[in-house]
This record gives C-alpha cells, structure tokens and sequence, in this order.
C-alpha cells in the first residue's frame, strides 16, 4: 500500500496555503534497472483536494514530475475546523487518501 | 479554479562559478533553506513512524521499549545524545547502531538479514533508515549533547580520533586528508574541518538526509560508508563499533551546537 502523505495549512485570513508531499517513485517509463530492462511507467495521474467534501482543485500529473513531489496551491473561503482531504491516484490504479483539519496557525 | 503552483523537488543545477569562496557558500545556503522547507525527509519521518509503534519481525514486536538512551521508548532529544554508552551491551552505540539493536533483541531479526542491504536504492529504504529519520527528527531544534562521562564513552571518542587520522589505502587518504584542514575543497564544494567544533557540526547536520540526486534517504551510517569508499578503504562492518567511534568524534566535537532535524542534500 502507498505510504503515508505529508499535508500542512497554513491559514491567512481565509485563505489556505496548502503544501502537500507525496510519497511515490514517479517512474518515467525510460530508466532501466540494473538488469537492463525498462522500468514501467508509474506515476501519480490525478490529484483532488476536497474541502469538507466539496472538490476546490484537482490536478493532472504528467511523468515529467520528479519523485516524492511536493504540490502547493491556495484554496480561498477555507476556516478554522474544515476537513481538507486529498487524494491521488496513479497510473496502475493505486490510490491514497490523507486529511488535515485545518487549525488556527497550522 | 484556485490558483495551482505546482512545484517538484526539483534538482536545481546549480551553475556557481567561485568567485570567492563565501558568496558560493551563501549561495548553498540560500539553496538549502528553500529546499528544507518541503524537504521528502519528513515522508520517511511519517513511515518510520509507523515502523517505530507498529509490532513486526518474528517476536511480533513494536520498538516502543526500545531504550536509545534515555529510558525505555522516551524518543524525544535522545537522537542528539547519541552516541553514547549503553550497560546491556557494554558498548558505545550510535542511534542508528541502537536501532538495529532493538530490531535485534526486541522483534527478533538478525544482524545479518539488517546489514545485508542496509542502504537505500531506488526502490527499496531499508527499515532503519526510516526507523532513524523519525528518531532524529524527535531531537530538532536541541542542541548536541554526546556523553562523555562513561570510561568507554571517552576511550570510543580517542579511537575515533585514531580512525579518523589513520592513513592508509590505494592513496593513502585519511578522513583527515579531507576534513582534517580549513579551507579545502572539491569542485565548489567546501569541505568543513572536522576536529574544529564549529565546523564539526556540518558532519552530522542534516542526516539522515533526502538526497535530491536520485531522490533517495540515507543515513549516516552510509555516509560513513561512502567516506570509505572514497578513501579505497575495505566496507566497514554497517553499525560497527568502528562507526560508532567514528560517529562520537565528530558528534563530540560538534557538542553544543543545535541540531536542525533530517535534512536535504544535493
């Protein structure tokens, strides 16, 4: 299973600054591994975030994003105690979740 | 849409051209703040986390009565009193060593299944190493306290000395030859004086260590790996005694400075 994300808020009046790391190889499909074959293709496809339930950004990822990448947007109208939650979801169908209630000054 | 800024860790090529050594210095630096921000370290902080409390290995066990110095499964600050003596093995360990220790006695895995590929590749972080990001991240922000009150403490500081001036090798290199004068260099790369405290520092700051070139975590225990390999030194033994005396040369000699939690490295 995927390992575990990384997400911080930080809120400014009522905007948040989102900054999220994912754990993930993001393999291009062009290395080759020690025995000479290619490493098939695997990287994150798409990326939401939802703010209690409702989707506020979602994201398409190409192959050229390096390993473990970090995301960052901004999501406007979010508060004190809201549910922030994204979810990717790569190439082979694996998925992750991970949620954040945003708080004052995380 | 909100507005998206999507950044990668990206691997800048940094085309510094020396001038003088400090403005390529400030430059690093420059560099390093900005990558520590977002740093993949904390990724491999979550995971060994998990390893930490989760029961695994033969005896199905967590780490959580894992004593690492001070007290059974207290974390917190122990990272930066390592290494340092520990009665039931009657040795000097550093963290990484204790680690595989606990893995050892407490879950029932064996020194030689750990110290068979026990540094990291693309494809596979060894569990110590994720298991020491988190231990080491307990200890951001306190300053560096390896003991030296215990008779073997001091005897493994004077031995790491001796390792660390030893010449010997294809080029009769030492740790010395590098680390042992101010001011030398590879490329642009500034090599900081190891038997001078305020320079100590940079040899164990920032590991365990994300490396951007391949993307991979590593801890000290391989850096000391890689030093000799570069030296055309024989593999030392992975959580040896020899590197644990090693390690408490320099963590010693860089006592009293605060440590910044796992790091990023070019």
């Amino acid at each position: 299973m995927a390992d575990p994300m990384k997400i911080r808020a930080t809120l400014q009046g009522d905007v948040a600054d989102v900054r999220v790391l994912m754990a993930h190889p993001m393999e291009t499909g062009q290395r080759k591994d020690a025995a000479g074959k290619l490493v098939p293709l695997h990287f994150i496809q798409t990326i939401t975030a939802q703010l209690n339930g409702k989707t506020v950004f979602t994201a398409d990822v190409s192959q050229a994003v390096s390993r473990n990448p970090v995301f960052a947007f901004k999501v406007k109208g979010a508060k004190v105690g809201d549910k922030l939650s994204i979810t990717w979801q790569d190439n082979t169908g694996d998925k992750r979740t991970d949620e954040l209630v945003i708080r004052a000054g995380s | 849409m909100k507005r998206a800024l999507v950044l990668g860790t990206l691997a800048v090529a940094c085309a510094a051209v020396a001038q003088t050594p400090d403005p390529t210095a400030a430059e690093f630096d420059k560099f390093r703040e900005i990558m520590e921000q977002d740093n993949p370290a904390e990724l491999f902080e979550v995971k060994g986390e998990e390893l930490w409390k989760t029961p695994r290995g033969p005896k199905n066990a967590s780490l959580e009565k894992c004593d690492l110095g001070l007290g059974p499964g207290v974390v917190k600050g122990a990272y930066a009193q390592t290494p340092r003596y520990f009665a039931d093995v009657d040795r000097v360990m550093d963290a990484e060593a204790r680690i595989v220790h606990c893995m050892i006695t407490l879950q029932g895995f064996t020194q030689a299944e750990l110290a068979k590929a026990p540094f990291s590749s693309l494809v596979r972080t060894p569990e110590p190493v994720s298991i020491v990001t988190y231990v080491a991240a307990q200890s951001r922000g306190m300053k560096f306290a390896s003991p030296q009150n215990h008779v073997k403490e001091r005897a493994a500081y004077e031995t790491g000395k001796a390792i660390f001036h030893y010449r010997a090798g294809a080029f009769d290199f030492s740790c010395a030859s590098c680390h042992g004068v101010d001011d030398k260099r590879i490329r642009t790369q500034p090599l900081p004086n190891f038997t001078k405290p305020e320079q100590a520092i940079r040899a164990v700051q920032g590991w365990p260590g994300y490396r951007m070139t391949g993307g991979v975590m590593h801890s000290l225990q391989w850096r000391l790996n890689d030093c000799y390999r570069q030296q055309r030194f024989p593999e030392p033994g992975y959580a040896s005694e020899t590197l644990s005396a090693l390690l408490t040369y320099v963590t010693v000699n860089a006592n009293g400075h605060v440590y910044r939690g796992p790091g990023i490295k070019r």
